[in-house]
């Protein structure tokens, strides 16, 4: 699959705050940023063939139909989560690769205005929705054995996993303020950005604790938008309007017991538990592009919370396993430093479209487009997840 | 019925099938019991229809001592629903359990009466039953030495 695909094409719809995108609706919306992505690659419908999404972020089905688009030779998801928003454009790419399809999109769509992500597990009563739709239904057998926890966010795993990490290694909340305070730095330049006022230390230490370790400024913020991105042949990549983004590499998925992880599981092994989950992907990717952490110019990691970005790192083998907080003391994250991370502001503080915007930066800086650009970037890392298995990463270059 | 520190019962049936059942008669009976699987001896808690080392399907159910250490936990301080604002802040932990050998059979769980401020990853807990209904008693975890300010 090496160098055989390339991103051409990306588009969007304006990020907005949670609930800002009404009038829009999730088609509507999907429909901007699939034709904004054909349109930026000189390609049209009439040329789109396939989808590879994740997260079922969308129904092919229903956008195919709405836009017209003439035959549709390939539709797939990667499942789970967001774990899958760098590795669709893996599944893009084997599509094409395999000879499946020639002109894939990839996109989120995230509307919340009726539901909010981050409290998915919080409403106060057993999930009725079935884990599959094919199944008999009902709350799962194994529901009451977290259901007494008080673990019911996204949020209050994530800190389970940082706890223990700050218990092995010594990592602090003066790191993870550091994640913060950089991605705000990035986010500030960029029109595009939802959190624009600078982010200070004293702002982030008086911040309100939401659950130990993590504060107001770990988390994410909630969003709504819609991002595509559009695959093809690298032969047909060289005769569109944009300078190829080449996949060098991507692979998603986990160990098996990482599984459902964070999601009132945590029985992962003690090596991996206090991890992103990212290790065997990130070593099947790198092995694949034939290349290694030292030569990637800039990470595009996915933050749904600050610590995820230090475990990651350590994951991708920038820093070593249990490194990741003096790592980022020392400014290597940072624009200049060793590996510049979220030069578009990340989900922290640029906009949260459950990793698209970390794929859109990914293709800027390769193309030398970026807002943040770091000098004579050849090769972007973009990462999806920590999340349920699978997670994933991409590798594209110049 | 909401407590500071204890999060309060959102169900009041365990919804067991046969593979969960016996863990709630024994909490019901004042004990924690952990299924074991009869060819490897892995523990498996929640218990699941197959084991993870060796996929066989039958266990034994085994009585464990009922205490174990924190193997990481969070304290949560903002109530995401408005029924929590009196139980926060409290704690949330995964606890390794004694006679257990952790992964696989690691309890998650909220630890009551408790400062909140002094919990820390290596604490030694005990499990306490509560009744929630009369289907369903809950294992809740309590310092295994208690605080004197706070217990009772």
């Amino acid at each position: 699959m090496k160098d055989k695909t390339a991103v051409v094409g990306v588009g969007s719809t304006p990020y907005w705050k949670r609930g800002g995108s009404l009038p829009e609706n999730e088609m509507s919306m999907a429909c901007t940023a699939i034709l904004a992505a054909l349109d930026d690659a000189g390609l049209t419908v009439k040329d789109l063939d396939g989808f590879a999404i994740y997260s079922s972020s969308c129904d092919p089905a229903q956008v195919a139909s709405v836009l017209g688009v003439p035959e549709v030779r390939f539709a797939a998801t990667l499942t789970s989560g967001g774990g899958g928003s760098a590795g669709c454009i893996g599944l893009a790419s084997a599509a094409i690769v395999s000879g499946q399809a020639e002109v894939v999109v990839s996109l989120m769509t995230l509307q919340q205005v009726g539901r909010r992500l981050g409290r998915t597990q919080t409403t106060g009563g057993p999930p009725v929705v079935p884990a599959s739709p094919y199944g008999s239904g009902g709350v799962p057998p194994t529901y009451a054995f977290g259901a007494f926890s008080g673990l019911i966010s996204p949020g209050h795993s994530f800190s389970i996993l940082t706890q223990r990490h700050m218990h092995l290694y010594g990592t602090t909340r003066e790191h993870l303020c550091e994640i913060a305070i950089n991605q705000r730095a990035n986010a500030i330049k960029r029109p595009t950005s939802i959190r624009k006022d600078p982010l200070t230390k004293d702002e982030y230490f008086n911040a309100q604790m939401l659950s130990d370790p993590l504060c107001l400024f770990d988390y994410t913020m909630e969003s709504d938008g819609a991002i595509a991105v559009i695959t093809t042949t690298a032969e047909r990549a060289r005769n569109c309007k944009q300078t190829p983004a080449y996949v060098m590499a991507s692979a998603n998925g986990g160990m098996g017991r990482w599984g459902p992880a964070i999601f009132n599981y945590f029985q992962q092994p003690d090596e991996y538990f206090a991890s992103s989950g990212h290790r065997p992907v990130a070593k099947r990717m790198y092995e694949m592009a034939g290349i290694g952490p030292d030569d990637v110019d800039v990470a595009l990691i996915y933050d749904h919370f600050s610590p995820m970005v230090l475990m990651q790192l350590e994951d991708y083998g920038f820093c070593g396993i249990g490194e990741g907080g003096p790592f980022i003391a020392d400014g290597n994250i940072r624009l200049g430093g060793k590996i510049p991370v979220n030069t578009h502001g990340g989900h922290l503080s640029e906009a949260y479209i459950i990793g698209m915007t970390h794929v859109r930066e990914a293709v800027e800086q390769v193309r030398g487009t970026a807002i943040n650009q770091v000098p004579d970037c050849e090769i972007a890392l973009v990462t999806g997840g920590p999340a349920s298995l699978p997670v994933s990463g991409t590798l594209l270059r110049r | 019925m909401s407590k500071p520190g204890v999060y309060p019962p959102i169900i009041d049936d365990p919804y067991a099938d046969d593979v969960t059942q016996p863990f709630w008669d024994a909490t019901q009976q004042g004990k924690l019991s952990c299924s074991k699987c009869r060819k490897c001896g892995t523990m498996l808690l929640p218990p699941q229809p197959r084991c993870y080392e060796c996929q066989n399907d039958s266990f034994d159910w085994v009585e464990l001592p009922g205490t174990g250490t924190v193997y990481s936990f969070t304290v949560v301080r903002h109530p995401l629903r408005p029924d929590l604002a009196e139980a926060v802040p409290y704690v949330s932990a995964v606890v390794e359990l004694d006679g257990t050998q952790g992964a696989g059979a690691r309890l998650l769980t909220n630890i009551v009466e408790v400062d909140v401020d002094k919990v820390r990853i290596g604490d030694k807990v005990k499990v306490r039953f509560d009744k929630i209904s009369n289907a369903l008693t809950v294992p809740r975890a309590v310092p295994a030495k208690p605080s004197p300010a706070l217990s009772g």
